[in-house]
């Protein structure tokens, strides 16, 4: 038994705090409108993409253990429920679960402020702050909220870490250690964040969320889809800069057709973006490319472009889906998701245009 | 690929450690440190790295790291940006790669636990943003070198080998878990030989933070003691060179130890406070030790995480006293937090070496510290420096957020 099934999604992005909502931008194609932020002392401001205020409060927050958390949990856990929604009864019959959260610039809104209190005076740096500020913070909390998690990691890493994240799961699922696993990739935007990305690249827009598969070997949670395949990991290194380990990456995958969809990762930053452009040059099939729209996300944004390539085949809008994730600076990966035939019998008679150009 | 993953080998293969590199305040490498833990030395004295005055606590265990690098592939440009804790993770790396003798490769997994990865450079960018905002020199490459897969980069480049790189952040337990998931990655079949470890620099956030939550001990980090009051900061790193057996021996390596056995669970009680009884970290000692194919009579030492704060001192010793039974009563413990304090990411790569060292050298790492035995423990803590026959140690790491890792070493004979 070798399929391993995706059995929820989630999403939090600057379009909403859901899957739909992603969904919906993504469809329409425009990108969102670039908010300003403040840089302290410095009167050119930083250009974001912030995710909006939730239609009201968060339920979960009513959680002892999420009450004083910062936004990356916030929206880590907003998508892992979405993620487990079907799944997860919240009874004793629910699956154990494993948990992986990934993350590169991590919990900064608290580091920030703890630090800030720092360098101001130590002895009065809040104890409230610390514990928030590290990385495996949003995993607990995400346990913690699920109540029936077995095992947990926090990868740190770039955005292709996703992807790593991903086959880590499935291997614990294959082991059995786990019945379903629930792979989350989220960061949150400030200032401090933005300028450090402002610093490596002038033309990115940075932007904050979470994206979260849940994978499982049961097919009676499969919402339509399946993994077909993760590349090899592709590293940057002196031997093998980052456009021959994207143009590696590609090789492993086919070549591109009408009802196979490309979720890319290019974004607002021609240099930046150049090697995938080159390596997807070939590819003739229709294309996604959620941070176009939404922002440079990093973590969040490897995350959406597999949610995007998940729902687009659980929509039955294509028969399969490639994830192209090709790092900022550790390492390309790429996936491809099919659809899951027991499930979706046709595709549709069109197909959607908007953001996906052919 | 990734996925599908090949078949994995039935029964997995024997895993055996060829290569070990140290990094902590005791000393660089692997004779410094073996003679500062075998004694029962502590390396802590005022902190130089940031300014104290105004915290609680004012020592830590701070390593000497050299001026100048050994040599390795790197460019001087890339070496002359490495901040403390890339300059430790280098130095474990290159001590355990020459031991191992392996040879530069396309394909070897570097596998690396940390909690802060460059931290300090973070914190300097901190600075200068704030304090000089208008001033951008040098902000691009601390936001770079800033990140963790950076400092994974910068040890394969020095090896010259191809990753790839995978970086666990578990808090304190994540040495523990890298050294662990490359065990599991070898047992998959997945490779033939990683390098895996954690690393962690002592950095101002860091040590703020302990002290904002009042775990810093204001007189000596004594675990298991009835008077301990709290932990004490440390910095270091450790790497070991895993492989198969079957790999080790067709090269004809020395082997230095076998890797038997992993756990990890996740306690869910509290963010920062362990479970009383310690029940995760009760599953992860009996699944390592079923992985290993043994029981609690088996184990001769144990290096416990043993941090010396009230919480977690109580519920490991609740554990233990539940894993082991009787056999609590004679089963050594220690911890060497009490001679370089607690090393966070590093601290469970580091305290596997240390029980390496333990069991192919025949002796227990005492704390020369400890005083009066707390009545929660029932099992005897190492006090004094002794030679003793050790097969068999276990390690445990617990950290921030619940995830807790277990590691069984066997002496290699």
């Amino acid at each position: 038994m070798n399929r391993v099934f995706v059995c929820g999604l989630g999403a939090v992005s600057p379009a909403g705090w859901n899957v739909a909502a992603l969904r919906e931008s993504l469809d329409q194609g425009q990108p969102f409108p670039v908010q300003s932020l403040e840089r302290p002392g410095w009167d050119k401001p930083l250009r974001v993409r912030l995710v909006p205020a939730p239609a009201q409060r968060l339920a979960f927050l009513g959680h002892p253990r999420l009450r004083r958390t910062s936004p990356v949990t916030h929206y880590a856990a907003a998508a892992a429920l979405e993620a487990v929604a079907k799944v997860r009864t919240g009874n004793e019959s629910d699956p154990r679960f494993g948990i992986i959260v990934c993350l590169q610039a991590g919990c900064v809104h608290y580091s920030y402020r703890f630090f800030d209190e720092t360098l101001k005076d130590p002895a009065t740096a809040s104890p409230l702050l610390f514990p928030e500020t590290v990385f495996s913070a949003p995993a607990s909390h995400v346990a913690s909220l699920l109540g029936n998690a077995s095992l947990v990691y926090t990868l740190l890493g770039d955005p292709a870490s996703f992807l790593q994240g991903l086959a880590l799961g499935v291997a614990w699922l294959k082991e059995k250690r786990v019945d379903a696993c629930l792979v989350i990739g989220a960061e949150e935007t400030n200032w401090l964040r933005a300028d450090a990305l402002w610093h490596l690249d002038h033309r990115a827009i940075i932007s904050g969320g979470a994206g979260a598969v849940c994978l499982s070997l049961n097919p009676v949670w499969s919402v339509g889809v399946e993994l077909d395949r993760i590349t090899a990991v592709h590293t940057y290194i002196a031997l093998q800069p980052r456009s021959q380990a994207a143009l590696a990456m590609r090789a492993e995958l086919p070549a591109g057709s009408p009802e196979q969809l490309l979720c890319d990762g290019i974004g607002d930053s021609p240099r930046t973006d150049a090697p995938e452009i080159a390596a997807w040059r070939d590819w003739s099939g229709p294309r996604l490319s959620p941070k176009r729209i939404l922002g440079e996300g990093l973590m969040d944004a490897g995350a959406w472009q597999c949610v995007a390539a998940c729902d687009a085949l659980a929509g039955g809008r294509f028969a399969a889906a490639i994830a192209s994730l090709v790092g900022c600076n550790q390492h390309a990966i790429g996936a491809r998701f099919v659809r899951d035939a027991r499930r979706i019998s046709h595709l549709p008679a069109t197909l959607p245009a908007g953001n996906m150009a052919v | 690929m990734l996925f599908p993953a090949p078949s994995p080998p039935s029964p997995p293969p024997r895993v055996v450690i060829t290569g070990a590199g140290i990094v902590t305040a005791l000393g660089l490498g692997w004779r410094r440190n073996a003679e500062g833990f075998r004694a029962g030395r502590t390396a802590f004295r005022p902190v130089t790295l940031f300014d104290v005055s105004r915290q609680r606590v004012k020592v830590a265990a701070e390593a000497d790291l050299p001026t100048a690098l050994p040599s390795s592939r790197l460019s001087a440009r890339q070496a002359g940006r490495l901040d403390r804790a890339s300059t430790m993770l280098l130095l474990a790396a290159l001590e355990a790669w020459q031991q191992a003798g392996w040879e530069p490769s396309d394909r070897l997994p570097l596998i690396l636990g940390t909690t802060s990865g460059g931290m300090a450079l973070g914190e300097a960018y901190f600075r200068q943003a704030v304090q000089s905002p208008r001033r951008h020199r040098r902000q691009p490459t601390r936001a770079l070198y800033y990140q963790s897969q950076t400092q994974g980069r910068v040890v394969l480049d020095a090896l010259g080998i191809g990753g790839p790189v995978t970086i666990l952040s578990n808090a304190c337990a994540s040495g523990g878990n890298a050294i662990g998931h490359a065990l599991e990655l070898l047992r998959r079949g997945c490779a033939t030989q990683v390098l895996a470890g954690g690393y962690d620099g002592l950095n101002q956030l860091v040590f703020s933070g302990f002290d904002s939550l009042q775990t810093l001990s204001p007189t000596l980090c004594r675990p298991f003691d009835a008077h301990r009051d709290g932990l004490a900061i440390g910095e270091g790193a450790a790497l070991m060179a895993l492989e198969t057996l079957e790999s080790a021996r067709q090269r004809g390596a020395v082997i230095l130890g076998e890797l038997a056995g992993y756990g990890t669970t996740i306690d869910l009680h509290h963010l920062t406070q362990p479970h009383p009884q310690g029940d995760a970290a009760l599953v992860a000692m009996i699944q390592a030790c079923e992985m290993a194919g043994m029981t609690p009579a088996d184990i001769d030492y144990i290096n416990a995480h043993g941090t010396g704060t009230p919480l977690n001192d109580s519920s490991e010793a609740a554990a233990i006293r539940r894993w082991a039974g009787n056999r609590a009563a004679t089963l050594p413990v220690s911890s060497t937090k009490a001679s370089i304090g607690h090393l966070l990411g590093a601290a469970g790569a580091v305290e596997a070496v240390v029980c390496l060292m333990a069991l192919r050298e025949q002796w227990l790492p005492p704390e020369i510290a400890f005083e009066t035995p707390d009545a929660a423990c029932c099992f005897p803590v190492v006090r004094e420096p002794q030679d003793a026959p050790l097969k068999i140690a276990l390690s445990n790491s617990f950290g921030f957020g619940g995830v807790n890792a277990t590691l069984v070493l066997r002496r290699w004979s």
